[in-house]
């Protein structure tokens, strides 16, 4: 949590001849420099971060990113590139005297191969109408992030974001089978191809997925879809004590069953949630578990079967099956809200996403609430849990600076602890400026300086999102 | 533990979002769940046009980064107010209480002052919309205009182009003014044939009584028909929703004091209004009055029994229709449902209009696409944002023929005018054009043709 300001952000002016060019390139309506307009660029979904950028640009195509790239290489300009703006970890916070590179207005799906499973989308389509584009040609795009119905495909492939059936499916990066990049010197490259198998060179590709905008900018997604599956089924777990839920995760995972979701939440968040989606959750639990499994429709049932079971043997107050459909996406929405819901609590909302190997779930979590409790803090905790992704989310308030140190104490203890499990500090929200304070413990310098070679090579004048990630 | 009460500093200059509770702002973790559900952010794509990049700009405000300007007033008056981002909310922000505020400083600052718009105001919101008897005056030469033909006379010779731009782009949109305003139609004090189960109060709007006061004489039908003793105040004031969206909180206060003068909330078990602009504003008649010691505790019982029609019918299980409004029709009437913007996402009342819908024998509901999306109308939008408006308009209408349906029902006047001028116009010469109905017409034109049918079997 380093530079965890709301204090009035300096506006360092742009040189005068960058914007002129700028404008002389895109239309009037594509390059912001209003104060007005400005402002509201000036942070993403994480809390407490905020910089005002020198200007805002919206190219059209590849062609007007590299014309941005050129340019602020020419007048020595960094440049941070920008979906939504609902990144959790900063990755898009403007640095100072920066222009933000908006990528919203490229949003066009140029192809949906149906013979070949792919999808062909510029970085700003919406991960939503991904989603649907597959669906409605009976295919199917797994990766669902908490903010699906507006983040953004470049966003999600830049952060390599996750979602609530990682367990099963993975996350964004097990779908992207080619980028467009534009590189920092303005040149394209294409990296990846609709082949199943392709090992001919060194796998780019791989490398600007998860680099948060700071080894390139990608202008163009190729994605692997899925048939759909052909059968869902929802069920929802509650539990008298947080182990007890814990433990069920446990002894599904290792009665070898591997649902599509394994979502948790505690009653704080159970009760959040319920406030605002009005879903029907047993707010007197004190841990719910939300699972999900898909497939063909005999072996769904086997699996429902089997894991309705598991959850009565491991003391389950109650399990209860989504009736229909609709039900079921009306759980699974409402608990993609479980971040923003807790916001009704206290007005700031710190989420982490620190993540342990899922046998050292229950440690984790035990370890978590008792340093709550010793910082004087409170924490909510809800996540994914099959994959062992935790997402504690300190309630606080950002102008209540002694409580926010209590928070950063707290918080470094949790990281520290679930890197001492063998976890890592972020499962799926990038490493940005939230978290980059902390990365050297878990990268270690070699593994540090590796990732600092890769960033001279790409980007050796250091333009392109600087400070993020690593300094 | 929390410090998350106190207000932002005390600000001797009086600015309104300064004075405000930081809480309010602050609850705002600007996650952007807002941000597809928002019109005017899908139409620009531009943060600024968004939910959450509107109430940076008034946090902006509160922390001294930014002056009250007249590009922050065109923005607050270019948000459509239509509240879909409160539904979207999960983080339950008071957009209401952000945007009324943020009005109503861009008002007192006169940022957006002009000798028109400051005529225009006055006209509106401090002459007409404050004097129920001059406002009916007006309607009544209205109605002689277009009923002694001199209105489709003019507008046959081009007459009324001759008006100036703006104006004639309007003069299409006047409502029809109905031959008789609601204190003609309903007696102060109306009771059911079978016995009465409810006292209710009828709230018949302004624009409502004028150009939609059959739907208050409905509206009064169904509450006779499910037990409700009805009590209609005469010459009813304008509620004041007009005012609170428009920065005249003054006006608005004095216009609810009067309602409250008018209905005294201890003596009813409901409140009925049966517009969703108004309804929503009138459910916040307690916070609008919370620093009044006079009316605070009657505005707390007049808002908790506030309810809007289809909501109080759902609530006292209303009775089910048993003949179809038009019995003679071979195929089921198919009825599609646009949500008014304050009853769904203003009120969160979506479920009980449909219900009455689903109700009536020989309709079929087909809904259509983004049904709580906004038409355009937006209280005077469609006047002060006349192209957005138009996009909006043209998107709602191309979703309602898509359903196929021959009547879309909603339930508020701005809807009603701004769907029937949409579809007048998208509609091709010699096709048929869908009508436009409140629920509550046709559930009372059901209770009707029953009460026809039951008449004949019993002769």
């Amino acid at each position: 949590m380093n530079s965890t300001s709301p204090q009035p952000a300096a506006r360092p002016a742009l040189p005068e001849l960058f914007l002129r060019d700028l404008r002389a390139a895109f239309p009037e309506s594509a390059v912001l420099t209003r104060h007005e307009d400005l402002i509201p660029y000036g942070f993403d979904g994480t809390a407490a971060l905020r910089q005002l950028p020198g200007a805002v640009v919206f190219p059209r195509d590849a062609a007007g990113v590299a014309a941005v790239l050129r340019l602020a290489r020419t007048h020595r300009v960094p440049v941070v590139s920008r979906g939504s703006g609902t990144g959790l970890s900063g990755g898009s916070i403007p640095v100072p005297g920066c222009v933000v590179l908006c990528l919203g207005d490229m949003n066009r799906i140029l192809e949906l191969d149906t013979k070949n499973l792919t999808l062909l989308a510029e970085p700003g389509v919406i991960t939503q109408r991904i989603y649907d584009t597959a669906d409605a040609a009976g295919l199917f795009y797994p990766p669902d992030p908490g903010s699906m119905k507006i983040s953004t495909i470049g966003g999600n492939v830049s952060e390599n974001a996750g979602g609530l059936r990682g367990l099963k499916y993975g996350v964004t990066r097990n779908y992207v089978m080619g980028l467009e990049v534009v590189l920092a010197d303005g040149s394209t490259v294409w990296l990846g191809n609709k082949c199943v198998k392709d090992v001919a060179g060194y796998n780019l590709r791989d490398l600007f997925i998860g680099s948060e905008g700071t080894l390139g900018v990608i202008t163009k997604v190729l994605l692997r879809l899925l048939p759909k599956p052909a059968a869902r089924q929802t069920l929802l777990a509650t539990y008298a004590s947080m182990d007890a839920a814990a433990e069920t995760v446990s002894a599904i995972i290792a009665a070898k069953i591997i649902p599509c979701t394994l979502e948790f939440l505690d009653q704080r968040t159970l009760r959040c949630v319920e406030a605002f989606a009005k879903v029907g959750l047993p707010t007197e639990a004190e841990a719910l578990l939300l699972i999900e499994t898909d497939g063909h429709p005999a072996a769904v049932a086997d699996e429902a079967e089997r894991i309705e079971q598991i959850c009565r043997a491991q003391s389950a107050l109650a399990v209860r099956r989504a009736a229909s459909a609709d039900e079921a996406t009306r759980l699974a929405t409402a608990r993609r809200s479980a971040f923003s819901a807790l916001a009704r609590l206290r007005p700031t909302t710190i989420l982490e996403d620190a993540t342990v190997p899922r046998s050292e779930l229950a440690k984790m979590i035990r370890f978590i609430n008792e340093t709550a409790a010793r910082h004087q803090v409170e924490v909510a905790t809800f996540g994914h849990f099959g994959d062992g992704n935790l997402h504690p989310t300190f309630l606080t308030d950002e102008r209540n600076q002694a409580e926010m140190h209590r928070v950063e104490a707290a918080m470094k203890e949790i990281f520290d602890y679930a890197l001492s499990l063998g976890g890592t500090l972020t499962g799926e929200h990038g490493v940005g400026l939230a978290k980059k304070a902390f990365l050297p413990r878990q990268l270690g310098d070699p593994t540090l300086e590796l990732l600092r070679a890769i960033k001279r090579t790409l980007d050796p004048e250091g333009l392109l999102n600087p400070g993020k990630i690593f300094d | 533990m929390s410090s998350a009460n106190h207000s932002t500093q005390s600000d001797a200059s009086g600015n309104l979002l300064r004075s405000l509770d930081y809480s309010v702002l602050q609850q705002c973790m600007h996650c952007g769940m807002c941000l597809p559900t928002c019109p005017t952010y899908v139409e620009t794509g531009r943060e600024r046009h968004s939910p959450r990049g509107r109430i940076a700009l008034m946090r902006a405000i509160a922390d001294g980064e930014l002056e009250v300007n007249a590009n922050f007033g065109e923005e607050m008056y270019y948000c459509l107010g239509c509240l879909a981002c409160t539904t979207a909310c999960p983080a339950g922000v008071d957009y209401p209480n952000l945007f009324e505020t943020a009005r109503a400083e861009i008002e007192r600052k006169g940022v957006l002052d002009s000798r028109k718009r400051r005529s225009v105001r006055w006209f509106a919101l401090r002459l007409v919309f404050t004097r129920p008897r001059l406002l009916r005056a007006l309607g009544r030469l209205l109605w002689l205009w277009q009923a002694s033909g001199l209105q489709s006379l003019s507008r046959r010779t081009g007459l009324t182009r001759l008006l100036p731009g703006q104006l004639a782009d309007l003069e299409p949109q006047t409502p029809r003014i109905q031959r008789h305003f609601s204190d003609t139609l309903i007696a102060p004090v109306e009771r059911p044939t079978g016995p009465t189960r409810h006292r209710v109060a009828v709230l018949t709007g302004c624009v409502q009584d004028l150009a939609f006061s059959d739907v208050n004489r409905a509206t009064v039908e169904v509450l006779l028909a499910n037990g409700c003793e009805v009590v209609t105040p005469r010459a009813q004031a304008c509620c004041g929703s007009l005012h609170a969206h428009n920065g005249d909180t003054t006006t608005a206060r004095e216009l609810a004091r009067r309602q409250i003068d008018a209905i005294d909330p201890d003596s009813v078990d409901a409140i009925i209004s049966n517009a969703g602009g108004c309804g929503s504003h009138l459910r916040h008649y307690d916070h609008l009055l919370a620093g009044d010691p006079a009316y605070a505790a009657r505005a707390v019982t007049w808002s908790r029994k506030l309810r809007d029609i289809h909501e109080w019918l759902a609530e006292i299980g209303f009775r089910r229709p048993t003949a179809p409004a038009h019995a003679a029709a071979p195929e089921p009437q198919r009825v599609t449902y646009h949500e008014s913007c304050h009853l769904c996402h203003g009120q969160k009342v979506s479920r009980q209009p449909r219900e009455i819908l689903r109700a009536l024998p020989g309709v079929e509901l087909r809904e259509c696409a983004e049904a709580t999306w906004c038409c355009g109308s937006a209280g005077i939008y469609n006047i002060t944002q006349p192209e957005t408006a138009a996009w909006l308009q043209t998107r709602k209408v191309g979703h309602v023929q898509a359903t196929g349906a021959s009547i879309v029902a909603t339930a508020n006047p701005g809807c009603h005018l701004q769907l029937e001028n949409g579809l007048k116009r998208a509609t091709p010469a010699g096709a048929a054009v869908p009508s436009v109905v409140h629920p509550i017409v046709l559930l009372a034109q059901a209770y009707a043709a029953e009460a026809r049918a039951t008449g004949r079997a019993s002769t």
